[in-house]
């Protein structure tokens, strides 16, 4: 079976259903993909990473945060590994930055202490205590008031959507089906046994069904009788700064945690800009991303304690994303009440860490419940690689020219994407959808300007390779169009007609 | 990779990089070349399909397209070369221009003078810190109008406008035209960030209210934006608890500012104005790296294209002149300081004067709006110049020409602007000093 990705014809039946298109379901899916199986991942959304994934740290942590024995303490550690060995195939882009955990003061350093400890009895490599000259050293912009600080060298960085959709595309080549904008409606059970997927595209049979919905996976464990746990949304503000101060940290910075997160991180991106946030506020609605003014205000004073010269001025954008938090650990492995229902839920942070050691481990669980699981053969592990024009030497950009003039143009000229890239970015088999599932793969209107030059373009490029009009293109989520037509005024349709 | 020679090259081919190439060709340059990276020339005059351009030129008001025109024929009867579809990766000392294009691939161009002439892009949402959630319909007011005008597409149906803009005054003006319903403006200071004529031609004569000293602190909305939350603010641009209330829209258009495209400039290690947000230059235009000049919205922003296209003559001719060797960078610089009532000043600094030279042209923003006041200049601390402003506005930049006689040998020129003793009557305002 061919893989696709879109809003195609939902199949009658498959071997396996997956629910959810972030990075854990992804990931699930493309581990999946190495066996003879029919596989139907569902996500709601017109793409995939839209949810949690697509608004965190980008953190790759180490692993001295989780309790020993916890599945965060074991699928963090594993995670970080399989990152370090699958992302540049997967073209996954990651630093090996590493990360320091600073204390303030003798009672934090004994905090910091405890997590060395932690750490190493986890599996961390290299854990160090350091003192206020090396971090500053390290650090040149950090407080001079550290006390110290736990240098972790494994701690790296990672680009969370390009993780999402790496792992999908390379599901899609190895026969992974993608439906998206398919809400999923209820799941049909029959002698305490799932046997169908009900979703708005549709009835899809089945007797196997990984629940990675992130934030709606209780409502999911639910229509299957399960009511074993509660996803509760906890969201987090951010603030990214201009790429222009991308020298202001080297690496993840963390303040030393308390009982409730790891804190306000001044912390790299992978694309080379600054960031801080997250903080954590629990919220009833699993949809609400607003960021407030309080938020900004509380994580800009978290994050003028590490780093007390930021510079706001740079700032480009603020966002908040949502962690699932369904209590202390991740909750996976088979559900208590309904066979063939596996829960990849309550991954919160270091989720996006663990995303492919929970890939690994939920179908190891599919196994031990019945999947049978075959080797395929024709198991493709890597993704072609996509050219990004602005990382090239001067001769590798006139050849890529020479081979596709459409190199040669640029259309978002604060990142320097071309119009290739952003033409591949639609056409790959995980392709963008949506404005912001462009600006997600390759970058388009993810820099200073934020879009006022190159959204208009983008959009009719959008328009033009996905051949639909102007008017049916969407910012991001499946009501988000942009854009309406004089007569769609007229008319009085206004922009959701 | 293709390499090419040029007398002057101009990186844009928007009023400021036409007007600075045509200069620069009268002035004598042989080769000159324009790098634009749109299909056609004319910059974002091209979608300013409104009037009012051109009174101070060509003393006729002509749409921005229209403007755009008279240059680009003016650029057509000349032997300049024009390379659309380019973009300038890097402009580096020495001049060694990199750009590419669909069509001619990688190519170097050297150039004995570059003239910077890249325009200004729009503050954004996140730059001014607007909380809430980040649905479909929130644009900057220029990215609209290019859809709008250049694409016939509309952002939305009610709209709200955050901050007043030029660019936003005329998009509520045609919004409304286009059959939108055009619910407000809101400005976080006290004044209009636009021109007064901008003030009543688009809001005023159509009814659309102006806020001032009022922020926008949420945007509500899921897909699309839904509404938007807004509070008075204080002396201090702090919200005002109690004075909270919400607008109901589908768009929100967002016209907070103007920021000097100084990539290139910063890369190539050009010294820029912490203010102005643009390249330090002298009379000639020339910014800290030698043979490399300034023009246009990428020096510092106008209000008129007329000052634009007047401005980049100046460093058109003066790259000229770079080219033939005659603007040799030698003797003591001057510094120039905007000082008591001023925000910026440009130029910044004074390179020893050219035989022949008369007057220098300054151009000046205030700092607040103040009624009939007096533009100082001290030189070394003396008062030796003062001209009468009937009123003054951040908006509308002040435009002033100081003879060299009164600048003299002085070292340190300090620009102020003070309130006047007196009423001043319109007659004065218009009166010319050279």
């Amino acid at each position: 079976m061919a893989g696709s990705f879109g809003v195609g014809p939902l199949p009658d039946s498959a071997d396996v259903v997956v629910i959810g298109g972030g990075v854990v379901g992804s990931a699930i899916a493309r581990e999946l993909s190495r066996f003879e199986l029919s596989v139907v991942l569902i996500e709601r959304s017109p793409d995939v990473a839209t949810g949690t994934s697509k608004a965190n740290s980008g953190i790759l942590h180490a692993g001295f945060d989780a309790e020993p024995g916890t599945w965060k303490a074991r699928l963090n550690v594993r995670g970080a590994a399989l990152y370090a060995e699958l992302a540049e195939g997967l073209g996954i882009p990651r630093k090996a930055t590493g990360a320091l955990v600073v204390a303030k003061d003798a009672a934090q350093m004994e905090t910091v202490a405890d997590l060395r400890r932690r750490g190493i009895e986890n599996g961390v490599p290299g854990l160090e205590i350091w003192n206020t000259d090396q971090v500053v050293a390290h650090e040149p912009n950090i407080s001079p008031e550290v006390a110290g600080a736990l240098w972790a060298p494994s701690g790296a960085i990672v680009c969370p959507f390009l993780a999402t959709v790496g792992f999908a595309e390379n599901a899609i080549r190895n026969g992974v089906r993608i439906i998206t904008e398919c809400v999923v409606t209820g799941l049909d059970v029959a002698g305490g046994r799932v046997v169908a997927v009900q979703t708005t595209r549709g009835r899809i049979a089945t007797r196997f069904v990984v629940n990675a919905a992130g934030l709606h996976a209780g409502d999911v464990a639910r229509m299957a009788g399960d009511g074993s746990f509660t996803i509760k949304p906890r969201r987090g503000e951010y603030i990214l700064f201009d790429r222009s101060v991308g020298q202001l940290v080297n690496t993840v910075l963390f303040p030393t945690p308390d009982k409730v997160s790891k804190g306000i991180l001044v912390s790299p991106t992978v694309h080379g800009n600054v960031f801080i946030g997250p903080d954590a506020v629990d919220i009833d609605d699993p949809d609400d991303k607003e960021t407030t003014a309080g938020g900004l205000a509380g994580i800009i004073a978290g994050a003028r304690r590490i780093v007390p010269a930021l510079p706001l001025g740079t700032a480009i954008t603020e966002f908040a994303g949502l962690r699932a938090a369904a209590g202390k650990d991740f909750v996976i492995g088979p559900s208590p009440v309904t066979r063939g229902l596996v829960h990849a839920a309550g991954i919160q942070s270091p989720g996006l860490t663990s995303a492919p050691a929970i890939g690994e481990v939920i179908v190891e669980i599919l196994g031990e419940v019945g999947l049978k699981l075959r080797p395929k053969a024709s198991f493709v592990p890597i993704n072609p690689e996509k050219p990004r024009f602005h990382d090239l030497d001067r001769e590798t950009q006139a050849r890529l020219i020479a081979s596709d003039p459409l190199f040669g143009r640029v259309i978002c000229r604060c990142e320097t994407i071309t119009e290739a890239e952003i033409v591949a970015a639609i056409q790959s088999p995980c392709g963008a959808r949506t404005v912001d599932g462009v600006k997600r793969r390759v970058r388009a209107g993810a820099g200073r300007c934020q879009g006022g030059f190159c959204g208009p373009r983008v959009t009719a490029i959008l328009a033009r390779e996905l051949g639909i009009p102007v008017t049916a293109v969407r910012k991001d989520s499946a009501g988000s169009w942009l854009f309406l037509s004089r007569a769609q005024l007229e008319a009085g349709e206004g922009i959701h007609a | 990779m293709r390499e090419f020679s040029y007398d002057v090259v101009t990186i844009g081919g928007g009023p400021a990089g036409m007007a600075a190439a045509l200069a620069a060709r009268e002035a004598g340059a042989e080769r000159v070349l324009i790098l634009e990276r749109d299909r056609e020339l004319g910059g974002i005059l091209q979608q300013c399909i409104h009037n009012g351009f051109g009174l101070r030129r060509f003393e006729e008001e002509l749409t921005g397209p229209g403007y755009a025109h008279r240059y680009i024929d003016m650029v057509k009867a000349t032997d300049i070369d024009v390379w659309l579809d380019t973009t300038v990766l890097a402009a580096e000392p020495g001049g060694v221009i990199t750009s590419v294009s669909p069509h001619a691939g990688l190519t170097v161009v050297k150039a004995k003078s570059v003239v910077y002439a890249m325009g200004c892009r729009e503050r954004t949402r996140g730059a001014i810190r607007t909380p809430g959630s980040r649905p479909a319909g929130v644009f900057t007011a220029g990215a609209a109008q290019r859809m709008v005008n250049m694409e016939g597409y509309l952002p939305g149906k009610e709209v709200v406008i955050v901050g007043s803009g030029d660019i936003g005054l005329i998009m509520a003006r045609r919004m409304t035209f286009e059959g939108a319903k055009v619910k407000a403006v809101f400005e976080i200071m006290p004044y209009s960030n636009g021109l007064t004529r901008n003030i009543v031609q688009c809001l005023e004569d159509f009814d659309i209210p102006l806020y001032l000293g009022h922020s926008v602190t949420a945007i509500h909305g899921k897909d699309r934006v839904t509404g938007i939350t807004v509070s008075q603010v204080n002396d201090r641009l702090e919200v005002i608890d109690g004075t909270a209330f919400d607008v109901a829209c589908d768009c929100v258009l967002l016209s907070v500012g103007l920021i000097p495209e100084n990539e290139l400039g910063r890369a190539a290690g050009v010294a820029l104005d912490s203010i102005t947000s643009g390249a330090r230059v002298d009379q000639f235009r020339e910014t800290s790296l030698p043979g490399f000049f300034a023009a246009g919205n990428v020096l510092h922003v106008h209000d008129l294209v007329d000052w634009v296209s007047e401005e980049a003559a100046i460093a058109g001719r003066s790259a000229a002149r770079h080219a033939r060797g005659e603007l040799a960078a030698s003797g003591q610089e001057r510094s120039v300081m905007a000082g008591e009532g001023l925000r910026t000043v440009v130029p910044q600094r004074l390179s020893p004067f050219e035989p022949g030279r008369m007057s220098v042209r300054f151009y000046f923003r205030a700092s607040k709006p103040m009624g009939a006041s007096l533009l100082q200049f001290w030189a070394d601390g003396v008062l030796a110049f003062e001209r009468k402003l009937r009123v003054v506005k951040p908006s509308e930049m002040i435009v002033a020409d100081i003879p060299v006689r009164k600048i003299g040998d002085a070292m340190t020129l300090e620009f102020r602007v003070v309130a006047a003793p007196e009423k001043i009557d319109a007659e004065d305002e218009i009166e010319e000093e050279a």
